[in-house]
């Protein structure tokens, strides 16, 4: 039926922001992660999701307090499990929009092997991955993704080994689907992302530069300061940008999100912060197409099913 | 046939109320399977049935070795079987070696009569007809008396290669000394080799006739053993295969799980059949995930369990600490092994109770079951899922090695349609309930789930209020907690008081839990018959304990536990005790004494009787209190 701007409908309903804002968020004044807050609520509002629909499973760190701050259902779990219960939720419960919220520790260190297993299992939910290269909530210790040489409460002489590559390494990882990169500071080019991430189905893999005024304000400054330090990846089947992200990141190439090859030679660069979808393959295969068969079987095929199995150990 | 017919009449007729049977063989050879058969067919002919089964210590070991023995016992009776008995009444062995293991471990008696093939006196290598030969002067010096069996160039006349087939060739064997119905046992095979195709089940039909055939000619005793009709419709299978369909029957959805012996089995039994109800098996990529995923999946309306052991339970402690804390409703089956660390995989051992207690750092109660049949395996799961969704929170059921393998008869379950649906609820949430409503008495408290509008909120394992607020004001903890630990009190006021076995009162009260009750009850039966005083009890519930227990012990002089893992033995100031006697003490505040053995095997009940009688000994010598 058309819809049409007169016509009452007692039962329909219309989401605004505020229906998806729960408490007030206590992460520190200028933390990128309000950043990330307001995008993902604001894509929720676009998307009309209704929040009973929607979970946001996240681990521990401060980007992990995410679920929280949102008027939906939400998973504040252990630290570095976010994706296995994210997996669970998922596994049953097609129909439901899924967000996870994890650290750069909460993720590439004491979650690796999920991490990885989630990328192969590929099943639909948005994994929005905050890379302020330290662990926050724990008071400025060393990151797996912390560069060489940064001071930290753990290595105040500076971290004694080069960081861990956390795109890299996904795009490795066999069946995985979408890989992508964005900063915090570029409101519409992280939107944007999320969006691309949340309409792909399977799992989509975001890694978000976000500032930590606290303990790394210096870590993303000269990317700040010097846009034309970022690389803007570019492509009809990447990340859409509009005329202001053109505009601030000036220094852009075209990347088909389907080159493997190319994903892997842009991921390493170090002299640019590429930011856009490093790969994009719609033709994985998706676990949770098999872990949600049979939710719909009814009590009595069950029934009969049982009956036919214990038939077997009959005496 | 009239040879046959003659000789029938010369074979002695022994009959029976019950027999211990043992086929022991290298590993490969198939010992296994012929005994799951022969307990199989004596349970479909109405006997009572437990099996155990002997498990060599390496996938491969090599042959003709003391480690590599491999096998089945079969205690079979007229009435009932409760567990693996004593000494064997015949074994059959495929070769010298697996026999001295069996020796070593004590499953021999004066009694036993022992059949043996005599294959390797006339073996090429010297080395190994000299080893029999030696073996076999052994045992004589030993006391053991051994019929030769000529089993291989028997089977040589059916088959090309004896190394295969020889176990059914010996089923056909023990099938006439036992006088089972060899139309059953025919279609028992037709069964089992079933998937091997038509020409795999003539042969072994050929070599069960075989080795039925030969008994019927050379071997010179049968034994009745008597069945009560009873036409009731039972099952037959092991403690894990129960368990796998006490999932489906419980409505369980998802089962996620890492390899682990001796739980495993539990998910192959479920992976081969959970789809037609459709559920799955995630096997998750370790046990950290596996929980995690149950979790999720129950966090979301579905019903989950995961399955596990020794080591596994250690790494799924932080897990069950946040279903506690965030009071998801969730089922956890340990089917415990030797510990600590990787310990004895295959062996049995209770030694993960306070394990299971205090999983969780922090003050994490929470429920604990124990089953004691192959039966409770299967009725458990269906209870345990209904308790997690009742009381909002991890459910544990602990089995063992001896549980997980061992065969027994049951009667067929009434399945009923109430326990299948997922306790899934997608109605507009009253938005006036907070997702942790918690009732004053009781620390119980209904659910939201995702979908349920009107329902949000954000589950923590952080300190939380009743809305689920991180809690930042100390007294929220203070309460929060004591709602959680009330639910223990709850269930406990639901309990009846444990049934005492034997005389109300005594000298001796004997305390078992798990799959120990029904050597302890052999045992305590044979000390009754004796004249003593001693009486036995099992616990299913030991989180919260049952209820009534001060009562009871206090009717009795003495009050000890008996159990597979660690405790000193007597009565000194440093004592460490046996699990169940720590919980026991604490509880009761009475002076519970302990009896327990680590040694890898089910409890023998004439180990139980020698160490019963001792204690009774020592007790009426007033050594100790
Ligand atoms: C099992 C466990 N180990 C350690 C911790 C302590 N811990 C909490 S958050 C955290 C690291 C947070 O860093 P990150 O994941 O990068 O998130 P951020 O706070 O920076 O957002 C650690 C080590 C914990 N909560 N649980």
């Amino acid at each position: 039926m058309m819809k049409t701007d007169w016509m009452f409908e007692p039962d329909s309903r219309h989401f605004v922001l505020e229906d998806y804002e729960a408490a007030l968020a206590r992460w520190c004044p200028g933390c990128g992660d309000h950043a990330v807050l307001n995008a993902v609520q604001k894509l929720c509002r676009d998307e009309q999701l209704p929040p009973e629909q929607t979970v946001m499973v996240s681990g521990i760190g401060c980007s992990s307090r995410f679920p929280h701050y949102m008027k939906t259902y939400g998973f504040h779990g252990l630290h570095g499990r976010a994706l296995p219960v994210a997996c669970g939720v998922r596994s049953r419960r097609p129909e439901l929009n899924i967000f996870v919220s994890t650290g750069d520790g909460d993720c590439c260190s004491i979650g690796t092997a999920h991490w990885i297993h989630a990328l192969r299992y590929n099943m639909n939910m948005v994994v929005m991955m905050f890379d302020n290269r330290v662990y926050g909530l724990t008071k400025n210790q060393t990151s797996p993704t912390s560069p060489k040489g940064e001071s930290s409460n753990t290595h105040p002489q500076g971290a004694f080994l080069s960081p861990l590559n956390p795109i890299s390494v996904c795009l490795s990882i066999t069946n995985a689907s979408f890989v992508a990169q964005t900063v915090d500071w570029n409101p519409v080019h992280l939107y944007e992302t999320i969006r691309a991430g949340f309409e792909h189905q399977g799992l989509a893999f975001i890694r978000i530069f976000q500032r930590c005024p606290h303990f790394t304000d210096h870590a993303f400054k000269e990317f700040k300061d010097e846009p034309e330090k970022v690389l803007l990846m570019t492509h009809e089947r990447g990340i859409p940008v509009n005329d202001t992200v053109k505009r601030v990141f000036t220094n852009s190439m075209q990347h088909d999100p389907a080159d493997i090859d190319q994903a892997h030679k842009l991921a390493r660069r170090d002299d640019v912060l590429p930011i856009g979808l490093f790969l994009r393959n719609d033709q994985s295969e998706r676990y949770d197409e098999y872990t949600k068969r049979g939710v719909n079987m009814s009590n009595g095929e069950k029934l009969s099913a049982l009956n036919r199995e214990l038939d077997r150990f009959a005496i | 046939m009239d040879t046959q017919a003659a000789h029938q009449q010369k074979r002695t007729q022994v009959t029976i109320s019950e027999h211990i049977v043992e086929i022991v063989s290298d590993s490969g050879e198939g010992a296994q399977t012929a005994g799951q058969l022969f307990g199989t067919i004596c349970a479909k002919m109405g006997n009572g049935v437990w099996t155990v089964e002997i498990i060599p210590a390496e996938i491969q070991p090599p042959a003709r070795s003391r480690a590599g023995a491999s096998g089945n016992r079969i205690r079979i009776g007229t009435d009932p079987i409760t567990n693996a008995g004593d000494c064997a009444d015949l074994v059959i062995a495929f070769n010298e070696q697996v026999l001295y293991s069996r020796i070593e471990q004590g499953a021999l008696g004066p009694g036993t009569r022992i059949l043996l093939d005599n294959k390797w006196s006339w073996d090429p290598v010297e080395s190994i007809r000299e080893a029999y030969q030696e073996a076999r002067e052994d045992f004589a010096s030993m006391g053991y008396s051994i019929y030769e069996v000529p089993i291989e160039s028997e089977c040589f006349k059916v088959v090309a290669d004896p190394k295969k087939g020889k176990n059914i060739w010996v089923l056909g064997l023990l099938c006439s000394i036992y006088q089972r119905d060899l139309d059953l046992v025919k279609k028992e095979l037709a069964k089992k080799f079933k998937r091997k195709g038509q020409e795999a089940i003539d042969r072994n039909l050929e070599l069960l006739q075989a080795g039925y055939d030969w008994a019927e000619s050379e071997m010179d005793v049968v034994f009745d053993l008597p069945t009560r009709s009873d036409d009731r419709p039972k099952l037959v299978m092991n403690g894990n295969q129960a368990i796998a369909l006490g999932c489906m029957a419980a409505g369980i959805e998802v089962c996620s799980m890492y390899p682990i012996t001796p739980a495993t089995s539990v998910s192959h039994a479920l992976a081969s059949m959970f789809h037609k109800v459709g559920g799955f098996v995630h096997q998750a990529e370790d046990e950290i995930a596996a929980i995690g995923f149950a979790v999720g999946a129950s966090y979301a309306g579905k019903t989950a369990l995961t399955v596990t052991s020794g080591p596994g339970l250690a790494l799924k402690t932080e897990f069950i600490g946040l279903a506690v804390m965030a009071e998801v409703p969730l089922v956890i089956i340990d089917v415990q092994r030797g510990g600590p660390s990787t310990g004895l995989p295959t062996k049995v051992e209770q030694s993960d109770l306070l394990a299971a207690y205090f999983a969780s750092p922090g003050d994490a109660p929470k429920i604990i079951m124990a089953p004691s049949t192959i039966e409770e395996c299967y009725h458990f799961v269906p209870l345990a899922r209904k308790l997690a969704e009742l009381f909002r929170g991890p459910v544990f059921v602990l089995t063992d090695a001896n549980l997980a393998t061992g065969v027994q008869p049951f009667l067929r379950p009434e399945l009923s349609e109430d326990t299948l649906s997922p306790p899934i609820d997608q109605n507009r949430w009253n938005p006036e309930i907070k997702p942790y409503e918690w009732d004053q008495a009781t620390g119980l408290s209904p659910r939201p789930v995702p979908g349920q509008r009107d329902g949000m909120y954000t589950l923590t394992g952080l300190a939380h209020d009743e809305r689920s607020r991180v809690a930042y004001d100390s007294s929220i903890n203070q309460r929060a907690t004591e709602r959680r630990s009330s639910k223990l009190k709850t269930l406990r006021a639901t309990l009846k008081p444990p049934q005492v076995f034997g005389d109300e009162s005594g000298d001796l009260l004997v305390v078992g839990w798990g799959s120990t009750r029904g050597a302890i009850e052999e045992a305590v039966t044979k000390l009754q018959g004796e004249g003593h005083s001693v009486s036995a009890l099992h616990l299913r519930f030991l989180s919260p304990l049952e209820p009534g227990l001060n009562e009871i012990f206090s009717r009795f002089k003495h009050v000890m536990t008996i159990e597979i893992n660690y405790s000193d033995d007597g009565h000194v100031s440093d004592r460490r005790f046996a699990q169940l006697a720590w919980l026991l003490r604490n509880e009761t505040l009475i002076d519970v004494d302990c009896w327990s053995r680590v040694q890898g095997y089910p409890l023998p009940p004439s180990a139980l009787v020698e160490a019963l009688r001792e204690k009774l000994g020592a007790y009426s010598e007033g050594a100790v209190s």
